[in-house]
């Protein structure tokens, strides 16, 4: 069950920024896309709302960059309720410390790799 | 009489936006929704998996999104990742396999200009506008938190 949850709310996070892309006049890039939906995941998180989601429908949220956004907020917020505000500047990228260094190792490796197409 | 600039300017636009082809809806959200949800299908799976091994939920969070990393900067520079795009659309796009991807694809573009300003920046072309909006709301929620909890 919890994979066809996860199908279905992946999915509509897509569809969203689809239509974003396809029906706003402006022009929505990647960029765009990806910058406001992680300012949204932060903004949702802070309201309480973002977890809810997660619970109910797993890697359907955390696997979109909403997810990432949430991610940053707890633990900024979690940084705050352990070191006061000092937190405030370390506990969101400790959070999100994986993703990043993942990203930047295995984006380089494969930058230097791999030619592109064309 | 030519008009002011404003006037023509906003008269070539209503021109531009009648003649453009309309994207195909239907298409491009059934796509996204497709692909999309099958990128998060695949986390689901590898996040049971590592639940499985023993790890924590937050550990077990964080080693699914490094593999989905690690496999979308692979497809990318395979060329495969691009190929999926035209189908999946803004479903490659969301997933944190489309943040790895806009990382690898500028990166590998431009490495003829060296490893310093070629990949190290080209890098961070879009992951770099991510975070600078990333940590700023989430130190601004934190801010909030500090002083109004």
């Amino acid at each position: 069950m919890i994979f066809l949850k996860a199908f279905i709310v992946g999915g509509l996070f897509c569809v969203v920024a689809q239509l974003l892309i396809d029906l706003t006049t402006h022009k929505v890039t990647p960029a765009h896309i990806l910058v406001g939906y992680v300012v949204g995941g932060v903004v949702l998180s802070a309201f309480g709302l973002y977890q809810p989601l997660i619970d109910w429908a797993g890697a359907g949220a955390t696997v979109p960059i909403t997810g990432f956004g949430h991610l940053l907020a707890q633990g900024a917020i979690q940084g705050v309720e352990q070191k006061g505000i000092l937190g405030a500047f370390s506990g969101g990228v400790a959070a999100v410390a994986t993703g990043i260094t993942a990203a930047v190792i295995f984006g380089y490796l494969a930058a230097i790799f791999f030619k592109p197409k064309g | 009489m030519t008009q002011p600039l404003e006037i023509r300017k906003k008269q070539y636009k209503k021109l531009v936006d009648e003649i453009k082809p309309r994207p195909p809806l239907v298409r491009n959200t059934l796509g996204a929704f497709i692909f999309g949800g099958l990128i998060a299908l695949i986390g689901q799976f590898l996040l049971n998996f590592f639940q499985g091994q023993g790890l924590s939920v937050n550990d077990a969070g964080a080693a699914t999104s490094t593999t989905l990393v690690f496999l979308a900067s692979l497809l990318t520079g395979l060329g495969i990742y691009d190929e999926i795009a035209k189908y999946g659309g803004a479903g490659t796009i969301v997933p944190i396999t489309g943040f790895a991807n806009s990382m690898v694809s500028p990166a590998m573009e431009y490495r003829a200009e060296g490893l310093v300003l070629g990949v190290g920046a080209r890098l961070f072309t879009i992951a770099g506008p991510v975070l600078v909006f990333g940590i700023f709301s989430a130190w601004l929620v934190a801010l909030l938190y500090y002083f109004f909890r």
